[in-house]
C-alpha cells in the first residue's frame, strides 16, 4: 500500500480550521448573576449548569467537608417536596439532574427535553433545589454517614489515598490542601445551622453563574435565568482565596496493601488566568499529556513496560492548581519507575520540547479542536468554565491562534519559571521504603 | 461483480438527517454509516467479532492483548507510528476489548476519514508482531490488570463472581486474562489470535458524523476491500447448563465495607420481534434502581438505611447468556445477611404484588428522554450500533428498541421477576473486607533525590 505519498497527499489539501463559530450570548441578571448561552435547535434538548464558588476550599476551618455535604444535600429535600418526591418528579419527565464538586466549584446541572410539559416540571424541580433547600434534619443524618462511608471505602484505593496525599503535602495549609469530600470527624460535628449559613452565602445570586445551552430561544433564556436567579440570596461575591506558597521538596511514603505503588510527583502549577496558560498546556502535551504521543508514556510505558498509564497535567484552578506527574507500578519496580519518571521531566525542563514535537503537539491540538465543542455537553461545560473563571467570551474563537503562536522558547521560559525539578513534591503509596 | 445492498433505515421522528446506510462488502466486512451533519466531526471504529469469550483456557486474556499488540506497527507502519499519525492530524483513539468483540476507534475531523481507514485496514492486514515489543507490552497488561482488578477490592468480587456463576460458558473468564495465563502468555499466541480471528469477514466498520456515506462506502471499498476473506474457526455455543442450585461464594480482599453482589441467568435479546423477556427486564432493572429514589435506593439507603448504595442492572445485548445483577455496599454497623434480606424483601414485594403503573411510566419516561440525550454522542451512537451488530442483531433492532420497551406492560415485569430472580438461578457473592493495615506515614520534608 503506498502510504506514504498518502499521507503527503492528505496534509497539503486540508485547511486546518474547521470550527463554525460559536455565538455565546452573555448578560447579568437584575440579581446579579451571570449568564452565558448558546442556541441551538438542532436536538429538542436544554441543558443548564448553575455554578457558584462552594467548592471544599471554601470550607470554614475545622468543617472540611461542609461545603460538600451541603452540595450534596441540595436535592435531598427543597421547596416543600421529599428527596423522593424530587426524584420521581425529575425521573417522571426523563430529566436528569446531577452535579459537579471540586475544590473551586460546586454546581447543579440539569438536561430535560424542552417539550412544553417536560420543561416545565424540571425546572421547577431545578428552581426549588437552588432557592430552597429545605436541609431535613434526619436526612442531614443519613447524608452524613454516607458521606463518611464514602471517604473510608476510599481509604482502600491506593489511587484516592496516593492524590490525596498528594495536595497535603503540596498546599500545607492552603484551603486546597484537603480532600474535597472533607474530614469524617468533622462531617460528624456538622449542623442544619452550619449548612444553611453556607449555603446562604455561597449559594448566591451575585456569585452564581448561568450557562445554558440548546433548543432555547435567546427571550426563552433570559427568563429562565432571571427565574432561577430570583429566588437566590444577595450575598455578596465571596472574597478571593489566599495565594497558594511554593512547596519545597519532600517524599511521603505510604505503606498500603495493594500490589502497585501509587506514584505523584508535582509542584503548585498555574491558574486559570495565568498568561503562561497556552505555554505550558501545549508544553505539557510533549510531556506527559499527549497519551502515546508523550515522553512519560514512550520512556515509561513502551521502553520499558513499566505502567499501564503515565502522565502529567496542570490543571488549572482559581488559584494556583497543581502540576502532577502520575503512574502506577508493580511494587518492586517502584523506585525504577519512579527515577524514569523524574529524570524524564528533569531533562523537559532543561531542554524544553524539540520543533518536530512542538509541531506535532500543535497539530493535534489545533486538529482536533472541533472534537471539544461537538455536543451540547461539551459546550456547556466550556460556558460554565468561562463563565466561571471570567475566561474572555471570544476564548474559543481564538483558541486555535493561541495554541499556534506558542514556541519552544515560551515553553521553556514557562516551564522554567513554574517547575522547579529539584523542588518537587513526591508521594508513594504500596510501598513505604526504599527511597533511594 | 460486486454486491452491495444498503438498506436506508429512518430512525425515530424528529431525527430526520440521522439516516443508516448499512453495507456488505464483496468480501464479508459490514460497513455502517450513520449521517450526523451537527458538528464537522466524525468517528470511525472497527468491530471485530473476537473477545475473550473465543479464547481458551491457558491463554485467557489474548483478546486483549492482541488489541495492545494492534499498536506496535506492520510492514509499514513502524512500531508507535499509527498513534502519532492520528494525532498528528488532530485525531483522538483507543481500543477496547469486551467479552464479545474487540473495537478500534478515530475521533476526528470529518474529513480525515480515509487516514484512519487506511491505517485500520493496513493493520487488519499486515501486523507484525515482535519478540521483543511483545516482552514489554505484556508487562503492560499485567500492570493494567493490577490497577483495575488486582487492586480494586469490589472488581475482585466481579471476577470471581463470574468464574462461580458460569462453569461452562467462557463468560466466566476475565476479559484482561487469568495473571498466571498472562505470565505464560507468548508473542505466537497473540500471532495466532491475529491470524484467526482479523478478517475482513469478521469485522464492521462503524462510521457516525459529518459525513455522506456513499463516500464513506467508496473509501471502505478501496480500503477494506482489497483484503481478502479468510475462513473462521467453527464457533462452538458452549452453553451454559441448567443451574441446579444457589452458588455462594466470599471473596476477601484489602477494603473498608462488605459488599453483596447477586446475579441471576436471564435471557440476553435473540429474536429481537419476538422476545419480550429481554424488554421486561430492562424495565425491571429500572423500576428497582432507575432513580434516584427507585426502590432499591429509597427502601435500602433512604428509609432502612442499611446499604450506602445499591443498583440492578441488566444488558440484554450480547453475543451469549445474560444475567441480572444487584450489588450493594452495606451501611456501616449492618451485617450482610440482613442486608441480602433487604434486597430480597423488594424483590418479593415486585414478584408478589408487581409495579404500580406511575412506576412503569417513570421508566418509560427515563427512556424516551435517553433516547434523545444520546443523540448528543457520537462516539455513543456508534457504539451502540457496534454492540447491536457485534452481538448479531440487527440496525432495526436499536432503531425500534423505545418502541419494544414502551409496549412492554406491568404484568409483563411482575412475570419477568417471577421467571428469573428464583435462588436456582442465583450466584452471591459477598466481600470480606480485610483490615488495610495503614501504617505510620513517613514525611520527609527537604529529602533530595540524586538521580
Amino acid at each position: 500500500m503506498p502510504i506514504k505519498t498518502f499521507f503527503f497527499a492528505l496534509f497539503l489539501g486540508l485547511p486546518l480550521s474547521a470550527q463554525a463559530a460559536l455565538v455565546i450570548q452573555h448578560w447579568q441578571t437584575p440579581q446579579g448573576a451571570r449568564v452565558l448561552f448558546v442556541e441551538s435547535h438542532e436536538l429538542p434538548m436544554l441543558d443548564i449548569s448553575v455554578d457558584f464558588p462552594a467548592g471544599s476550599a471554601r470550607d470554614p476551618a475545622g468543617k472540611a467537608g461542609l461545603a460538600q455535604l451541603t452540595h450534596g444535600m441540595l436535592d435531598q429535600g427543597a421547596g416543600g417536596l421529599s428527596d423522593t418526591a424530587i426524584a420521581h418528579r425529575l425521573a417522571d419527565v426523563g430529566a436528569v439532574l446531577a452535579g459537579n464538586f471540586d475544590r473551586d466549584r460546586a454546581s447543579a446541572t440539569l438536561r430535560t427535553l424542552t417539550s412544553a410539559a417536560e420543561r416545565t416540571a424540571a425546572l421547577d424541580v431545578l428552581a426549588r433545589v437552588l432557592q430552597q433547600p429545605d436541609f431535613p434534619q434526619a436526612v442531614i443524618k443519613r447524608e452524613q454517614q454516607r458521606l463518611i462511608a464514602a471517604i473510608r471505602e476510599a481509604e482502600a484505593d491506593p489511587g484516592t489515598v496516593a492524590d490525596k496525599a498528594f495536595y497535603r503535602a503540596l498546599y500545607g495549609t492552603h484551603p486546597y490542601a484537603h480532600d474535597e469530600s472533607g474530614d469524617p470527624a468533622a462531617i460528624g460535628r456538622l449542623t442544619r445551622g452550619d449548612l444553611q449559613a453556607f449555603y446562604r452565602t455561597h449559594y448566591s445570586a451575585p456569585n452564581a453563574v448561568i450557562s445554558l445551552m440548546g433548543d432555547i430561544t435567546r427571550a426563552e433564556a433570559g427568563a429562565i435565568a432571571e427565574r432561577l436567579a430570583g429566588g437566590l440570596s444577595g450575598a455578596a461575591p465571596v472574597p478571593a482565596l489566599p495565594k497558594p506558597a511554593l512547596a519545597a521538596a519532600s517524599d511521603t511514603r505510604i505503606a498500603h496493601p495493594s500490589t502497585q505503588s501509587h506514584v505523584r510527583v508535582g509542584a503548585v502549577g498555574m491558574a486559570r488566568n495565568d498568561p503562561d496558560f497556552f505555554p505550558l498546556f501545549v508544553g505539557n502535551y510533549v510531556l506527559g499529556g499527549g497519551g502515546f504521543d508523550s515522553r512519560l508514556m514512550r520512556e515509561v510505558r513502551d521502553k520499558r513496560g513499566y505502567a499501564y498509564s503515565a502522565y502529567s497535567y496542570f490543571m488549572p484552578m482559581r488559584e494556583a492548581g497543581p502540576f502532577q506527574l502520575g503512574l502506577q507500578t508493580k511494587l518492586e519496580q517502584t523506585d525504577d519507575a519512579l527515577k524514569v519518571a523524574r529524570e524524564t521531566v528533569r531533562q523537559f525542563i532543561a531542554d524544553g520540547p524539540s520543533e518536530a514535537e512542538l509541531t506535532q503537539a500543535k497539530s493535534n491540538l489545533t486538529g482536533g479542536f472541533p472534537l471539544r465543542i461537538d455536543s451540547n455537553r461539551k459546550i456547556l461545560d466550556y460556558l460554565a468554565v468561562i463563565g466561571f473563571y471570567q475566561l474572555p467570551l471570544d476564548y474559543l474563537d481564538t483558541w486555535v491562534d493561541r495554541v499556534n503562536a506558542v514556541d519552544v522558547a515560551a515553553v521553556k521560559q514557562a516551564f522554567a519559571r513554574r517547575i522547579d525539578p529539584d523542588q518537587l513534591v513526591t508521594v508513594v503509596v504500596g510501598r513505604a521504603g526504599g527511597a533511594r | 461483480m460486486r454486491s452491495l445492498w444498503a438498506i436506508g433505515l429512518a430512525l425515530l421522528a424528529g431525527s430526520a438527517q440521522a439516516t443508516l446506510t448499512d453495507v456488505t462488502l464483496d468480501n464479508g466486512m459490514r460497513v455502517i454509516v450513520k449521517e450526523d451533519h451537527r458538528a464537522p466531526v466524525m468517528v470511525s471504529q472497527v468491530w471485530y467479532r473476537a473477545g475473550s469469550m473465543d479464547e481458551f483456557n491457558g491463554t485467557t486474556g489474548a483478546a486483549h492483548v492482541l488489541e495492545h499488540m494492534m499498536f506496535k506497527g506492520t510492514k509499514d507502519v513502524p512500531p508507535g507510528e499509527f498513534s502519532k499519525r492520528i494525532a498528528a492530524a488532530g485525531g483522538r483513539e483507543n481500543a477496547f476489548t469486551s467479552r464479545d468483540h474487540t473495537a478500534y476507534f478515530q475521533q476526528m475531523q470529518k474529513d480525515r476519514l480515509e487516514l484512519a481507514m487506511q491505517l485500520e485496514a493496513d493493520r487488519m492486514a499486515n501486523l507484525v508482531i515482535s519478540d521483543a515489543l511483545f516482552a514489554k507490552e505484556i508487562q503492560v497488561v499485567m500492570e493494567e490488570r493490577r490497577l483495575r482488578t488486582d487492586d480494586q477490592a469490589q472488581s475482585v468480587v466481579y471476577e470471581r463472581l463470574m468464574a462461580a456463576a458460569y462453569q461452562a460458558h467462557p463468560y466466566r473468564r476475565p476479559i484482561i486474562g487469568w495473571m498466571d495465563d498472562l505470565q505464560n502468555m507468548t508473542a505466537q499466541d497473540a500471532r495466532d489470535w491475529y491470524a484467526r480471528w482479523y478478517a475482513p469477514n469478521n469485522a464492521t466498520l462503524v462510521v457516525a458524523g459529518d459525513v455522506k456515506a456513499d463516500a464513506v462506502i467508496a473509501l471502505a471499498r478501496r480500503y477494506f476491500g482489497a483484503l481478502p476473506a479468510r475462513p473462521l474457526p467453527a464457533r462452538k455455543p458452549q452453553a451454559e447448563p441448567a443451574q441446579v442450585g444457589q452458588k455462594r461464594i466470599v471473596v476477601k480482599a484489602p477494603a473498608q465495607l462488605p459488599y453483596l453482589l447477586m446475579a441471576w441467568h436471564a435471557p440476553s435479546l435473540k429474536d429481537w420481534e419476538q422476545d419480550t423477556k429481554p424488554y421486561a427486564l430492562q424495565i425491571l432493572a429500572g423500576v428497582l434502581s432507575g432513580n434516584d429514589s427507585a426502590r432499591l435506593q429509597k427502601s435500602l439507603v433512604k428509609t432502612q438505611q442499611i446499604a450506602v448504595n445499591a443498583s440492578a442492572g441488566y444488558d440484554a445485548v450480547a453475543r451469549g447468556p445474560a444475567l441480572f445483577m444487584i450489588d450493594a455496599t452495606l451501611a456501616p454497623g449492618k451485617s450482610v445477611a440482613a442486608l441480602e434480606k433487604a434486597i430480597r424483601r423488594e424483590l418479593q414485594r415486585i414478584q408478589h404484588d408487581g409495579i404500580s403503573e406511575s412506576e412503569l411510566a417513570r421508566v418509560k419516561a427515563q427512556v424516551i428522554a435517553a433516547d434523545v440525550y444520546q443523540r448528543d454522542s457520537l462516539f455513543y451512537q456508534a457504539m451502540q450500533l457496534g454492540e447491536y451488530v457485534t452481538a448479531g442483531l440487527p440496525p432495526e433492532a436499536l432503531a425500534r428498541r423505545v418502541e419494544k420497551l414502551r409496549a412492554v406492560t406491568a404484568q409483563e415485569v411482575q412475570a419477568a421477576a417471577q421467571q428469573w430472580l428464583q435462588d436456582d438461578r442465583l450466584s452471591v457473592a459477598e466481600l470480606d473486607p480485610q483490615a488495610l493495615k495503614p501504617q505510620p506515614r513517613r514525611a520527609v520534608p527537604g529529602v533530595r533525590h540524586a538521580n
